[in-house]
């Protein structure tokens, strides 16, 4: 083939929807499989898929009250699994989402229950800037230490999980206790005005968040400066040296900025849903985001896509508990579903070889 | 003729986008030195890779001792007796030359006796003409003492046919001459070596017969003696080789000044005490073997490693701790060693890798927003001046061949038309064309009153482009000639370090 400068930017024509469509279908295929090996354990162990896949579906999108909830929980983990990915794209291995959403949840419950009487319009932008600031705090600690010492991120993030998670324990059953609720360990309701609005039913403000930073990030990844040198800086160091490229700037701005949108899921969960700051804020969304950022390759989008897949799926779980199928069974197809849509990854890097090479060799034999 | 130890017939291996081999039959016989000649991206390391069991062909066979074999891996090859040694040498870092010997060597047996291994290392060794210490541990060890050491891993598993893939690529003429006096000596045991090149003149030295590749078909095979190094390089490239013209120099005022440096690096100094001017309009040829504090030196002039004494000045400011950004602002580029590591990002897009250097800037980036339409405008201009053969601006630039990495890179800092322009081994690995290709933009470089720091490992190069040739040895610079006044013998015993 000769190649011009003319030709340089013509893709095959209708090859990026059929990228994407393939690439879809092969994920899907590999989920289902995962159902169906998933069935087959439930059925030697003696219960019967169908009806727990049945249950799982009606509990996760079979009422509105069911697409509600798992829409709730796709807020968080949307938000946080966008802060990790953010993250992973620059190489630095932010595993501290669950402790940067507890930090985020306490900063937004300092504001809301500190100053209880501040009105509406102050007090809501209030809440959500406090609770970004509190995850980006928590997640600089981390960067400051990478970039001044060169500490280990991995270690350092997983550390401050215990203790951000602990702080909560502390607040939630000693200075902020419910006073009224005896010995349980929540704090007292978040008055009216710190609580995020519901856009539809109960589906609160927080998924106008959600996609806001989804696009911001893209945006940000795509289309700016500081994007590029984040995608240099993790795909190649020593490209970023010889450039010249900030690295320790970065690795401190970024983990900031990871923290922030974990701490955007901490003020989702308690501004949004529970109202309060419990024990247990968060539920695992932080390792989860981890799993998130992972099947959606990074990308921002599919982020929210597989945000929304995975919330169905933890909600589905909880439902089939009440029909008397052991929660391992739920975790076990979460770890099916994890390790059939990884392992797709292959069959479709291997299936597009073998097209770009039939291409080739098409080519190849038009040549004289 | 003998019956052949090993042959291919209708060999087909495409990678996405690009046919390597279209069809190749070879044959080859016992004890023959059998050359293959191509430039780069014509298909021969592909070729040898498939016949090492590193590759599975798309279509074709490979025969060996006459019946068809199928070669899932290159322990498979191994056991019919085929063995290569990469370009680049991988070990097992840190451990003794005589335990990378055994790697992989069943009868080594569950308990080592070192002492007997190493005599045998020994023996074998002085067998083929190679210089090894069987006790030196292999992360001190040169290139080409790692490749000796993997030729001699080789031998020891008694292959029948071994492979070198431009094994001279990293030697010095004199390791290059004991390297063809041993394959010499291995082929007169009735064994095969093939030998992977792009150098005419060293084919020629040691080859029994030779193949010439292009574009993935075997276009031609011949002797030494019914050939000469003309019509190999027409066989290679298809057409005929310009011959760059250069035009004197007329040197300017002397821009870019290293005062007394000096550089700590792993195991002892890695510069020392070292002054150098570069003027503008001429080409400073910085001579040596590899590994003397070349490295060190592209990369203190860079920017990338700060000294531990001395100064590096430009037009009579001190830019000793500029950044390498702030240095490219300044009108220094840098064409690193390393192209698709350092020099290129692997897995960012042609376009991506052609704002590597001010993707922050206009007219790539105004305000915020990073302008993509400027971005494919910058590579495009790329690809059509530098004649960069690239499938499409979207592709990887781990897609390209070694060739066309180099001219993106050499192009994207040359584009910019730098004051000064630091290359280290810039055509290393590069085929007829590319290194012409190359050769060109220096020389324009510098006639369009840019100074040059042209750090390389090769005579001809240095004598073809250099105005003023320094010689390092050991970290200092030990020897300084006009190249019109030096003589080959003269570089080499300094190089040596006889001065």
């Amino acid at each position: 083939m000769v190649i011009t400068a003319r030709t340089l930017d013509v893709a095959p024509p209708g090859a990026r929807g059929a990228v994407w469509a393939e690439a879809l279908l092969i994920r899907l295929g590999s989920a289902l499989a995962a159902l169906a090996v998933g069935a087959l354990v439930m059925r030697v162990a003696g219960y019967d898929p169908w009806a727990a896949y049945r249950e799982m579906a009606v509990g996760a999108l079979g009422s509105w009250y069911a697409v509600e909830q798992t829409l709730l929980k796709a807020i968080p983990l949307a938000l946080s699994g966008l802060g990790v990915s953010l993250a992973f794209t620059m190489g630095l291995w932010n595993i501290g989402a669950e402790g940067q959403l507890a930090v985020g949840a306490v900063a937004a419950g300092w504001l809301a229950l500190g100053a209880p009487g501040l009105p509406a319009w102050a007090m809501l932008p209030g809440v959500v800037v406090l609770g970004a600031a509190g995850g980006a705090a928590w997640a600089a600690i981390p960067g400051v230490l990478r970039a001044a010492v060169g500490m280990n991120e991995i270690l350092s993030t997983l550390m401050l999980n215990y203790v951000g998670l602990l702080w909560v324990d502390y607040l939630v059953f000693g200075h902020w206790a419910d006073p009224t609720a005896f010995s349980f360990p929540y704090s007292r309701r978040f008055p009216e005005s710190a609580q995020l609005p519901p856009l539809v039913g109960s589906v609160h403000v927080g998924a106008v968040l959600a996609l806001a930073a989804t696009a911001g990030l893209w945006l940000l990844l795509r289309h700016t400066a500081w994007g590029y040198e984040i995608r240099l800086i993790g795909t190649s160091p020593r490209a970023a040296r010889y450039r010249g490229a900030p690295v320790a700037r970065n690795v401190v701005a970024v983990m900031a900025l990871s923290g922030l949108l974990a701490g955007l899921a901490g003020v989702a969960e308690v501004s949004g849903v529970v109202h309060r700051l419990q024990q247990g804020v968060s539920q695992g969304y932080g390792y989860a985001a981890i799993i998130i950022a992972w099947l959606a390759r990074l990308h921002p989008w599919a982020v929210v896509l597989v945000a929304v897949l995975f919330a169905a799926l933890l909600n589905g779980g909880f439902v089939i508990q009440t029909t008397g199928v052991p929660a391992a069974i739920a975790s076990m197809l979460q770890a099916l579903l994890l390790t059939f849509v990884l392992a797709s990854e292959y069959l479709v890097r291997r299936h597009r070889r073998r097209r770009a090479v039939a291409a080739a060799r098409a080519g190849l034999h038009q040549d004289p | 003729m003998a019956r052949p130890l090993a042959e291919v017939r209708g060999v087909v291996k495409v990678f996405p986008g690009v046919v390597a081999n279209a069809g190749v039959d070879l044959a080859i016989y016992p004890g023959e030195v059998l050359a293959v000649l191509g430039e780069n991206g014509a298909g021969k390391t592909t070729l040898m890779s498939v016949l090492a069991g590193l590759y599975r062909p798309d279509a074709g066979t490979v025969l060996i001792d006459g019946s068809p074999v199928v070669l899932r891996s290159p322990g498979d090859a191994l056991a019919q007796g085929i063995g290569m040694v990469h370009q680049h040498v991988f070990f097992f870092n840190a451990t003794a030359t005589t335990e990378n010997l055994l790697l992989g060597w069943r009868e080594a047996g569950v308990l080592l006796d070192a002492r007997a291994h190493a005599a045998r290392v020994r023996r074998l060794a002085g067998d083929y003409g190679l210089a090894i210490d069987p006790h030196a541990r292999t992360d001190t060890l040169t290139l080409g003492e790692r490749q000796q050491v993997e030729i001699l891993r080789m031998l020891h598993r008694a292959v029948r046919v071994l492979i070198l893939d431009e094994p001279t690529a990293v030697l010095t003429p004199q390791e290059a001459a004991g390297l063809i006096g041993a394959c010499r000596r291995i082929a007169a045991q009735g064994r095969s070596v093939v030998f992977i090149s792009h150098k005419l003149d060293e084919v020629l030295r040691v080859a029994d017969r030779i193949v010439v590749l292009r574009a993935g078909r075997v276009a031609g095979v011949t002797t030494p003696d019914r050939t000469t190094p003309r019509a190999l390089a027409q066989m290679m490239v298809g057409q005929e080789v310009e011959v760059t013209p250069r035009p004197p120099a007329s040197p300017g005022p002397v821009v870019l000044t290293v005062d007394g440096v000096a550089l700590e690096g792993p195991g002892g100094r890695a510069l020392q005490d070292l002054c150098l001017e570069v003027r503008t309009g001429e080409i400073v040829g910085v001579a040596g073997v590899a590994g003397n504090g070349q490295r060190e030196l592209a990369e203190v002039l860079a920017g990338l490693r700060v000294p531990r004494a001395g100064r590096v000045v430009w037009e009579g400011r001190d830019i000793t701790r500029l950044s390498p950004r702030a240095r490219w602002a300044l009108g220094l580029a840098y064409v690193p060693e390393d192209r698709l590591g350092e020099g290129l990002v692997a897995a960012f897009t042609v376009a991506e890798n052609a704002v590597l250097r001010d993707y922050d800037g206009p007219p790539v980036t105004r305000g915020l927003r990073l302008h993509w339409p400027a971005v494919r405008a910058r590579a495009r201009a790329l690809v059509t001046r530098f004649a960069i053969g690239v499938p499409s601006l979207d592709t990887p630039a781990w897609h390209l061949s070694g060739g066309h990495q180099q001219r993106l890179l050499v192009g994207r800092e040359v584009a910019a038309t730098p004051r000064v322009l630091v290359a280290m081994y810039p055509t290393r690995g590069l085929d007829v064309q590319a290194t012409a290709a190359v050769h060109r933009v220096l020389l324009d470089l510098r006639a369009a009153g840019a100074g040059v720091v042209l750090i390389s490992e090769s005579l001809d190069e240095l004598f073809a482009l250099a105005d003023r040739i320094v010689v390092m040895h050991r970290g200092r610079l030990v020897g300084e000639r006009p190249a019109a006044a030096a003589t080959r013998e003269e570089i080499g015993l300094l190089m040596a370090g006889a001065h």
